[in-house]
């Protein structure tokens, strides 16, 4: 292991990690509002929409990034949609990640009795703020678990970036590989950088799965 | 409609073997996929037995085993044994081979996984009854735990399939020409008569892929309903 050349690429990790994690988080946000959307239209049966939701989620989870990420940078510009590769990573990220998030808040406010929403509107509240107030803050309680898990899931996704020529870790090693053929080293930061990526949130999933089991969904 | 499919880059699928080439790209991969589960369904569930016994030097190894390769991306998974082996020892892995040992790594880690879960979720009364009726250790495991394991193992086992089959899409990464590099390939050679063909070719490899993991998620999901 040659220590001055992790030194020196350094600072290219580094830039490719914020890279990474910009997209990566900005792909999980947009993955979280699509998901409580496509829940919401799911677990209220919203006419027409169900639908739509319902082959959405079902195109999306059986169908690798890798391929969705090639279908939006190099297919829809034939169609006159042309993005930047930021904007694709972020958009597939989110599309991908919504179909994931969208199963899971559905359970989430499947676990929710039904009760709650008529206690609610028996206490005068409109049907906006059952949701917003009594319905959704449980239903993600419960859902927490396996949000957090979808999010590890997008976070070590955005490995294919490099794909559509994003320069993100990935793609940093490979290129540094290629031009210096220091394998060892090159692999070693990408594999650290990984875990300072991955482990604060695997750790944070583990502390709300244990809460969640220990009846804090019910407190 | 002719126009459509032409001006959407269909029709490049009707050239010469393209539809078949296509498919055999798909076909890689899958082979990949199929090689991987089964190697991870064997050791898997062993991996998972042994992790149920609660012996202290095997919960070490495998709660580390387990921990590196879920935090790590296959991808990274995949650069480290098909570069990194063969820096570090000279190992010289085809990419076929090296994919095979990624894939089958993380299923193995998975399907322990959900062998533990699925042992340690059965009553210890099974055993002490059997134990009860005078039936042997071995006997007590073939006849009334492993029968129970499986049903409750089935779907995630099923669930493992689609997703193997989704994270073989890779391996184009490392340079095996799967689908999407028959694609690429096809794209390349159709540029001049076809500049839509990327729009209709990767479309279809999209649908391909729905087509091919699909109709496993919905099995998957039979199962799991049926269990509860």
């Amino acid at each position: 292991m040659d220590t001055e050349a992790i030194r020196e690429y350094l600072p290219r990790f580094a830039e490719a990690f914020l890279l990474t994690v910009r997209i990566g988080w900005m792909g999980i946000g947009l993955s979280l509002v699509i998901g409580i959307a496509g829940a919401f239209i799911l677990h209220y049966r919203v006419p027409v929409l169900k639908g739509l939701t319902k082959g959405y989620i079902e195109l999306f989870r059986n169908t690798p990034l890798l391929v969705q990420l090639f279908f939006i940078y190099f297919g829809l510009p034939k169609l006159g949609v042309m993005i930047s590769p930021e904007v694709c990573g972020f958009v597939g990220l989110g599309l991908l990640g919504g179909s994931y998030m969208a199963e899971s808040f559905r359970s989430g406010l499947e676990a929710v009795p039904g009760i709650q929403s008529e206690s609610a509107l028996s206490l005068g509240m409109n049907r906006r703020q059952i949701f917003f107030y009594v319905v959704l803050p449980q239903a993600f309680a419960v859902s927490s678990p396996s949000v957090v898990a979808n999010v590890i899931f997008l976070l070590k996704e955005t490995s294919v970036f490099s794909a559509i020529s994003l320069m993100d870790l990935m793609f940093t090693a490979k290129d540094l590989i290629g031009l210096y053929y220091r394998t060892t080293e090159c692999l070693t930061l990408l594999v650290v950088f990984y875990v300072i990526m991955l482990l604060p949130v695997s750790i944070v999933g583990r502390v709300l799965e244990k809460k969640v089991r220990s009846g804090y969904s019910h407190g | 409609m002719g126009d459509v499919i032409t001006g959407l880059g269909f029709d490049v699928l009707w050239k010469g073997s393209n539809w078949l080439r296509l498919l055999g790209g798909l076909l890689t991969a899958l082979e990949i996929s199929l090689f991987s589960v089964l190697i991870s369904l064997a050791a898997g569930s062993l991996l998972g037995v042994l992790m149920s016994l609660n012996k202290k030097a095997i919960d070490i190894f495998s709660k580390l085993y387990l921990e590196i390769i879920r935090i790590m991306p296959q991808m990274v998974l995949l650069f480290i044994v098909y570069f990194g082996a063969a820096r570090a020892w000279g190992l010289n892995f085809s990419p076929e081979t090296a994919s095979v040992i990624v894939f089958s790594l993380w299923g193995t880690a998975e399907m322990s996984d959900l062998v533990r879960g699925s042992l340690q979720s059965i009553p210890k009364a099974q055993y002490e009854s059997s134990a009860a009726l005078g039936m042997s250790t071995a006997k007590t495991y073939i006849y009334v735990i492993i029968p129970q394991m499986i049903r409750r193992t089935l779907p995630g086992t099923i669930n493992l399939i689609t997703r193997m089959i989704k994270t073989t899409s890779l391996v184009m990464m490392i340079g095996i020409v799967e689908v999407l590099k028959v694609g690429q390939q096809i794209i390349e050679a159709n540029r001049k008569s076809s500049p839509n063909a990327a729009f209709g070719v990767f479309a279809t490899i999209f649908l391909l892929y729905f087509l091919a993991c699909w109709p496993i998620s919905c099995l998957s999901r039979y199962l799991e309903k049926k269990a509860v």
